[in-house]
């Protein structure tokens, strides 16, 4: 854990040489998900509800899923950029390092830029939650609190996934796009506006309603059933098969020999 | 034109190669593309007054924007552009004999064309097989048809020209990504690519189908949609006219006058 936070220290003090360069990156990282905002606002100032859920209840959902998804990009980033370190062959320095090789491509990328996307976050947070009409007690504030951490545990999983496909194709991996940036794409809504069918998907086959549509609905007092409070942390299983997956990959590696 | 046309056949061809990647992005298309329709169904299911378009129209809208994401995706630039720019590299480009803005703007189109020759039509036939209303349909009448075909390559020709200014950009920044990521949400917002145009507050549309953006892509899919018809869509067909010719002239100017004050750094 020490040495972690060394590398993040490392990591931190070598991108903010570039001063001007992350403000710019960070600055568009904003305005990327503010146009997602804007895009909403205006669905919402011509339909005013959309299955039911209100705008402020619509914000509560995105700014979670973006907030989970911007830190997981953060920290994770290592594994979204993965298939660079198959071509250039520097995943063979990684391999023959006498350290867990999860901890040694975790700390070889951090995406301190994302912080625009989360500050995106955070302010429809503000925003959302006066408008929504919570009262927030203290079984509210587990909940929304799970939601990120198990958006967090969901995210993670589907980036060690993409980076376990890596090993077998490079060429063919945008089909992992709907899984990853799909998921905070349309994530924004809960998974229920998508019908009854794309709802079980993202349930049992990639769990991001686990995480969000189900423990909203407790959240806005649309259930009373406490079980849904942790559902959240359902999402944390999922790293097994994608751990796995990933270790399967690597057994599988032949190094590009460059 | 005979040079420049044998740049594009190069682009284009090496293009073509890339089909393992074609068919990840055919899926990865179609499920975004459905999920698409699918939320904005939900959205029609509550409010089917205000819809400003009809069911069938934002579906085959939704649809085209999938099959020709590849020719109109605002995020797409090619890199070796910017390199040469930054590195220097474009010395050696200074020695061909013809021109760069030229050889830069068909080695764009090319690129982008082979990935929409190689994408467009599995998704265009299997949204076409889809339960009405979420299929993409036929234009209305051949009318459309033809000022589709029209527009389509006219908006074709407004992107690539607001590209080149991105590009030209890197001579005065030398650092592009700053302007990149702006450039690339402002165009994605602008164009349509969030939501369709017509689901922008009234007020703001004026001010909207002035701006370059909806040249691009939203002209030509609402033409084909048939949401956009008459004098409607003559006069959003000269604004992208006004557009290519105006950005265009804007790029050659700033592009001379980069190239006279270019310093390569030897090595």
């Amino acid at each position: 854990m020490k040495l972690y936070f060394k590398y993040v220290a490392m990591l931190l003090k070598s991108q903010m040489q570039y001063k001007a360069s992350f403000i710019m990156t960070a600055s568009g990282q904003f305005l990327v998900s503010f146009t997602a905002f804007l895009g909403i606002y205006f669905m919402f100032s011509r339909f005013h509800t959309v299955k039911g859920f209100e705008f402020s209840e619509i914000l509560l959902c995105f700014s979670i899923v973006l907030m989970s998804f911007s830190v997981t990009e953060c920290f994770v980033r290592g594994f979204d950029v993965f298939p660079r370190l198959i071509q250039s062959g520097n995943l063979d320095r990684i391999l023959v390092r006498p350290r867990n090789e999860i901890f040694q491509v975790l700390t070889s990328n951090i995406e301190f830029s994302r912080i625009g996307r989360l500050l995106q976050a955070i302010l429809m947070l503000i925003y959302a939650i006066p408008a929504s009409g919570i009262i927030w007690t203290l079984d509210k504030i587990l909940t929304a609190f799970l939601m990120v951490t198990g958006g967090i545990a969901v995210f993670s999983s589907l980036f060690v996934l993409y980076a376990g496909f890596s090993f077998f194709t490079i060429e063919g991996l945008e089909f992992m796009n709907i899984f990853t940036d799909g998921s905070r794409e349309f994530g924004k809504y809960p998974m229920s506006i998508y019908g009854e069918g794309i709802l079980k998907f993202f349930t049992y086959v990639i769990p991001i309603a686990l995480f969000q549509y189900y423990p909203l609905l407790y959240l806005i007092g649309r259930s009373d059933n406490i079980g849904l409070i942790f559902l959240p942390l359902m999402g944390f299983l999922f790293m097994i098969p994608c751990y796995c997956f990933f270790k399967f990959g690597l057994r599988k590696y032949k190094s590009t020999g460059s | 034109m005979k040079k420049y046309m044998s740049f594009f056949k190069i682009r284009f061809i090496s293009g073509l190669q890339y089909r393992a990647a074609a068919w990840a992005g055919i899926s990865t298309q179609f499920a975004w593309g459905g999920l698409t329709v699918l939320m904005f169904w939900a959205f029609y299911q509550d409010g089917k007054n205000s819809f400003p378009m009809t069911f069938p129209e934002l579906s085959s809208y939704i649809w085209m924007q999938q099959a020709f994401l590849a020719m109109f995706m605002a995020w797409f630039f090619d890199n070796e552009i910017f390199d040469s720019i930054t590195s220097g590299g474009i010395a050696y480009e200074l020695c061909r004999p013809c021109d760069i803005y030229y050889m830069w703007f068909v080695k764009n189109m090319a690129v982008r064309l082979s990935r929409t020759v190689l994408r467009c039509f599995p998704i265009l036939i299997v949204a076409a097989l889809l339960p009405s209303p979420f299929n993409i349909t036929l234009p209305p009448n051949p009318a459309a048809a033809f000022l589709f075909l029209i527009s389509v390559i006219l908006g074709f020709l407004v992107l690539i020209s607001f590209s080149m200014l991105i590009y030209i950009s890197a001579f005065y920044t030398l650092s592009p990504n700053g302007v990149r990521i702006i450039a690339v949400s402002v165009t994605e917002f602008f164009s349509g690519s969030i939501i369709p145009i017509p689901f922008f507050p009234e007020s703001l549309q004026t001010i909207i189908y002035a701006l370059p953006f909806s040249s691009m892509q939203n002209t030509p899919f609402l033409i084909y949609t048939g949401h956009m018809n008459g004098a409607d869509t003559l006069r959003s067909i000269t604004v992208q006219i006004f557009w290519f010719a105006a950005m265009t002239l804007v790029g050659r100017i700033l592009f001379k006058k980069a190239l006279k004050k270019v310093v390569v750094q030897g090595g």
